[in-house]
């Protein structure tokens, strides 16, 4: 039960970012590195501010455009500069270390007797780690509900057409260079955002917790997309959340099972690539299968 | 002196200029489109048939020269900029939708061509009734299908719902890149139909390229030949109506008298 408890709070805020990996790799069709810088980035500046005194609430909304800002700087590379998607998304990964470090003065910076967002659901007393699913559920259903709405005006839509055909979207006059700055805006945003509320639920920020981000957002959107399928557009969304419980929770049981810690990044990375593979995979055995009957035939 | 609707004055276009692989494209090119002409072009592989288009669509910038669409000089506008002006089709029926948006999506992006994205709702009920009217002389049974992802429509389909897309909104010109060379024979021909039908409906000045000389006598009023980046035979009205096949084919080897290449010619 606890374990159940602990892969939801953390899964509901870890989801949250992989909400915005969701709108880089699966709409935009461009897997962005910039969540690695933008996710400590969200945390330095929550972190900062909060301890120099702004109210949690607005020190979290002040991350998101942090992040809106690291995502315009790789949109800005991509389109105007010619940069590759990807290397431009490492560039932008790469100069954040120093501005996150210049941020937080430090390589460590703790929230120790310090507020933070949760704080609003101590009168309620609940056991432990409810505030954090408290939270969780309400800023992932906030995020889900923006987005839907979001993807479903004109500028949404036109978002969606970029990553789905770039060259339909021009031939229909979408200005695909600024559609595709405003998804990877809108997705730093909310990577950094989830940064600052994991920085907040953690009691610190620190300069490396952008590591690994990529993969463990990626494997919340290949999970759910594997475990439930193909669906509707909210619903994709909120198997995006599902995917980050249950990658926590197997990340959880494996650690249960006795293994050292040391050895996460390495499990996430290949429970990552046994998802990705398994299409492929699961093609290559249906051939298979094929043609040996094709062969008994 | 019927009004030019596109006017293309000497453009010109070289690929990889000042490389050992200096491909020039199209050298010192002129037309005149008359408003409601419906345009076939034909012409061996690298003859400049496609850039042409792409020239007109501005998803290739000319070095030279000027383009104009209803006196508008549009020669140094991008692509994204000209859309509301031109509906295009291309030979690729995957290229012309996007596949993991669903049918209703992809018409109301085109009923929104060259027009500004803003946080407006994407499309509506009324819109989508109207889509469905639209579908229904199609014969396709799409009108029941507008929540229908688009990838999973066969490319006669798409290709048909391509052309849709490009004329729903009335453009200037209509730009048709060989939209029927990669579909089955009797798919081709239900979609060239369609196209002769949408384009007489709202008196559509069209450009069409195809590798069909058949398609290119049967098809519009006027049509152009075109033989390494230069337009070398341009018949309209009854000249062209009395043309047949072994005509043009004449033609070509006139034009192309002396020209290496003229062997690779791969008509069908």
């Amino acid at each position: 039960m606890d374990l159940i408890v602990t892969a939801t709070s953390q899964g509901l805020l870890w989801g949250t970012m992989a909400l915005g990996i969701f709108i880089t790799y699966r709409i935009l069709n461009l897997p962005d590195m910039t969540a690695e810088g933008s996710f400590p980035l969200g945390a330095a500046v929550t972190t900062q501010l909060i301890i120099n005194g702004m109210d949690p609430f607005l020190a979290t909304a002040v991350s998101f455009v942090s992040g809106m800002l690291a995502g315009a700087i790789t949109g800005i590379l991509i389109t105007k500069g010619k940069v590759p998607g990807l290397l431009a998304g490492i560039l932008t990964m790469t100069g954040l270390y120093s501005i996150n470090l210049r941020i937080m003065n430090r390589a460590n910076l703790s929230l120790l007797g310090e507020s933070r967002v949760t704080d609003i659901f101590r009168s309620f007393e609940l056991p432990s780690q409810f505030d954090s699913i408290f939270l969780g559920l309400i800023i992932v259903t906030v995020v889900i509900l923006l987005l839907a709405l979001f993807f479903k005006t004109e500028l949404g839509q036109a978002v969606i057409a970029t990553g789905d055909n770039e060259k339909m979207a021009r031939a229909m006059g979408i200005t695909t260079n600024r559609t595709k700055i405003l998804g990877l805006m809108l997705s730093n945003g909310i990577i950094a955002m989830s940064g600052g509320l994991v920085a907040q639920d953690n009691g610190y920020a620190d300069i490396s917790m952008g590591i690994g981000v990529i993969v463990i957002g990626l494997a919340a959107v290949i999970i759910g997309e594997v475990v439930f399928g193909n669906l509707s557009f909210v619903n994709r969304l909120i198997c995006v959340i599902l995917g980050a419980i249950i990658y926590r929770l197997i990340i959880l049981l494996v650690i249960l099972l006795g293994l050292n810690p040391n050895d996460l990044k390495l499990i996430s990375a290949i429970l990552l690539a046994i998802c990705l593979a398994l299409p492929s995979l699961r093609n290559a055995l249906q051939l298979n299968f094929f043609t040996r009957k094709e062969r008994m035939d | 002196m019927a009004v030019s609707v596109l006017s293309l004055q000497r453009i010109s276009k070289t690929f990889q200029r000042g490389t050992a692989n200096e491909n020039p494209v199209l050298r010192d090119l002129s037309l005149e489109v008359n408003n409601g002409d419906f345009i076939t072009i034909i012409g061996g592989n690298g003859s400049g048939k496609s850039t042409l288009l792409n020239s007109i669509a501005g998803n290739v910038l000319v070095d030279s020269g000027r383009i104009k669409i209803n006196e508008d000089d549009v020669t140094k506008i991008k692509e994204e900029r000209r859309a509301g002006r031109v509906g295009r089709v291309f030979q690729d029926p995957l290229m012309g939708t996007a596949p993991r948006m669903t049918v209703g999506e992809n018409l109301a992006i085109a009923l929104r061509r060259g027009q500004k994205r803003t946080f407006k709702l994407g499309t509506n009920t009324k819109e989508q009734a109207h889509f469905k009217s639209l579908l229904e002389p199609l014969n396709l049974g799409l009108e029941n299908r507008l929540n229908t992802e688009m990838g999973l429509l066969s490319g006669g389909q798409r290709q048909s719902i391509t052309l849709l897309m490009a004329t729903m909104k009335r453009p200037e010109l209509l730009l048709l890149d060989e939209h029927t060379a990669a579909l089955d024979p009797k798919t081709a021909e239900t979609v060239l139909r369609l196209t002769q039908q949408l384009v007489e409906k709202d008196h559509l000045s069209t450009l069409m390229i195809t590798h069909n000389m058949q398609d290119a006598l049967t098809y519009g009023n006027r049509m152009i030949m075109m033989n390494r980046g230069k337009i070398v035979v341009d018949v309209s009205g009854e000249e062209k109506s009395r043309l047949t096949v072994p005509d043009v084919m004449s033609l070509f080897q006139k034009a192309t008298a002396g020209d290496q290449l003229s062997n690779e010619m791969l008509f069908s």
